[in-house]
């Protein structure tokens, strides 16, 4: 592939994230469908869309299942092949990277792919326990390990391999509700302090409640197209150039390491050469904050610092707006907010907005590269892209 | 034991209530699986052997849960971890008669069948914990 484009977003549409009371899934959705049709004029999106994927993670949440169906019917495009995917927190990572299997193999030259999750209206035990089924239920589940549980217990091993602190993990809270407070669409837009993070309550030592990501509702989207069919639907197409996807075992215990994910890595690895890049080479990505310590892992598994170095990397404030690699400049699921089924396309979104120079005040100035990664469960899937501006 | 046992997870928990912790051994490549898997990750064989594996490990990481399921609120706050047997096999589960501030990684702990509680319900698996 050699950098050659894959496919190109040609569109993007995202809801706001937040609690939308009182509305479904798909209702969610069409919101993201709408904005995504209208910012592309030349697209019609009832001849020119040829297939759908679509991430969502939880039937429990709305008693829907079937969502891929549910969708197409609310965004106007009964009719269609559309397919849901399901990677937990993966699943529209999963769904973007479905949309480019679709395009490469010639069966469709347009593509919509995106993601939905309506999660606010359940109580904190009840998401608790859907998000958890993300995880293996045999061992993990079934001995009372939650899912911030395992991030926890990745963390506790990072602290004591490297060194690494709460501090480090709170000032990536920080950074996000700061790029968050800079993002209209954010579910939260408020700057926190430290002091704030560190005081909060313990949801799993060492992480506390201001180190996880939100319980949020939202829906995203990308339209992609054949690379040479994307002048005809806009001026400012962007690329994707690499596109890695990888696994690990569904138990956590079962793996070599608890202070890296290896499927990041393998996934990463794939993306950055197909797209000829060096993780130097990356202006700004959009990673999976799921909790602090997340963002800290990826920087190391991503190869954007050394391995045991994320806490001073962080602290040498390289991943702000105004550093050499602004990471999560949306807010990330940290503030930004985290449907989980939605999550990967709206890194997408993200990265769409800022190649294309739409992102107000947070955006990252000469940025030609970006990075997405979405994560899956506790890392049994990680998905990677890498995208180019078209100048 | 028989030898027409299942190398099922169903069949790992039936003996543990029995108080032993069984692993499955792979009969071409060697390879121990905790818990057992009927085909082998490594070769692809079906041929397996149970093997008594030693309830006794050290911590590899933990953590102190405090947001629980419905489920758990009751126990909460409560250590879970994973401990890596003498084997070296890993595996995870509750952590009691420990202190939070005790807690440490490496620590010796044993698998406790004594502490096994059965619930009423499906999968009626026990539940194992480990103490120091």
């Amino acid at each position: 592939m050699n950098g050659k484009p894959l496919v190109s977003i040609v569109s993007a549409g995202m809801s706001k994230f937040g609690k939308h009371d009182g509305l479904l899934a798909r209702e969610i959705f069409s919101q993201a469908a709408s904005e995504a049709f209208s910012r592309c004029p030349k697209l019609e999106p009832k001849r020119d869309v040829k297939a759908m994927f679509i991430g969502h993670m939880g039937e429990a949440y709305e008693h829907q299942g079937h969502t891929g169906s549910a969708v197409a019917d609310w965004a106007g495009l009964t009719g269609i092949p559309t397919t849901r995917t399901e990677a937990a927190c993966g699943s529209s990572g999963v769904a973007l990277r479905s949309g480019i299997y679709a395009v490469l193999s010639g069966l469709a030259d347009v593509v919509i792919v995106g993601g939905v999750e309506k999660m606010t209206h359940r109580t904190t035990a009840e998401v608790t326990e859907y998000l958890a089924m993300a995880s293996d239920y045999p061992f993990e589940q079934w001995h009372g390990i939650t899912f911030p549980g395992l991030f926890a217990l990745m963390a506790t091993a990072h602290m004591h391999a490297f060194g690494t602190t709460q501090e480090h993990m709170a000032q990536v809270a920080v950074k996000n509700h700061y790029h968050g407070s800079l993002n209209p669409k954010a579910h939260m837009q408020k700057e926190i302090t430290l002091e704030t993070v560190i005081n909060s309550r313990y949801v799993a030592w060492p992480l506390k409640l201001y180190d996880c990501s939100l319980i949020t509702d939202g829906a995203s989207c990308i339209i992609l197209a054949k690379p040479e069919l994307a002048a005809k639907y806009t001026d400012q197409p962007v690329h994707i150039v690499g596109s890695g996807q990888a696994s690990d075992t569904i138990g956590l215990y079962e793996r070599k390491s608890f202070t890296s994910l290896n499927a990041t890595k393998l996934a990463a690895k794939m993306a950055y050469e197909m797209a000829n890049v060096a993780p130097e080479q990356v202006n700004l990505a959009e990673v999976h904050d799921c909790f602090t310590f997340a963002e800290l892992m990826a920087y190391e598994d991503l190869g954007f610092c050394k391995v045991g170095e994320s806490g001073s990397f962080i602290e040498s404030g390289q991943t702000r707006l105004s550093g050499r690699i602004p990471v999560n400049t949306s807010g990330g699921l940290k503030a930004k907010g985290h449907p989980v089924g939605a999550t990967g396309t709206a890194q997408a979104y993200e990265i769409y907005l800022q190649l294309t120079g739409q992102t107000g005040k947070r955006q990252v100035q000469d940025a030609k590269v970006g990075l997405t990664h979405n994560v899956g469960g506790s890392g049994a899937t990680a998905v990677v892209h890498i995208y180019r501006s078209n100048s | 034991m028989g030898v027409n046992e299942p190398f099922t997870i169903e069949q790992f928990y039936k003996f543990l209530r029995e108080g032993k912790l069984m692993a499955g051994k792979c009969v071409k490549c060697g390879k121990i699986h905790l818990p057992p898997r009927p085909l082998c990750d490594n070769c692809y064989s079906q041929e397996f052997e149970w093997v008594n594996v030693s309830g006794k490990g050290k911590l590899a990481t933990y953590t102190v849960i405090s947001i629980a399921p419905q489920q758990f609120q009751d126990l909460t706050p409560y250590a879970v971890g994973i401990v890596q047997l003498e084997s070296g096999l890993k595996i995870p589960g509750m952590i009691q008669e420990v202190k939070e501030e005790e807690l440490k990684i490496g620590m010796p702990l044993t698998l406790d069948f004594g502490s096994c509680s059965t619930p009423q319900e499906w999968p009626k698996w026990p539940r194992y914990c480990f103490k120091p």
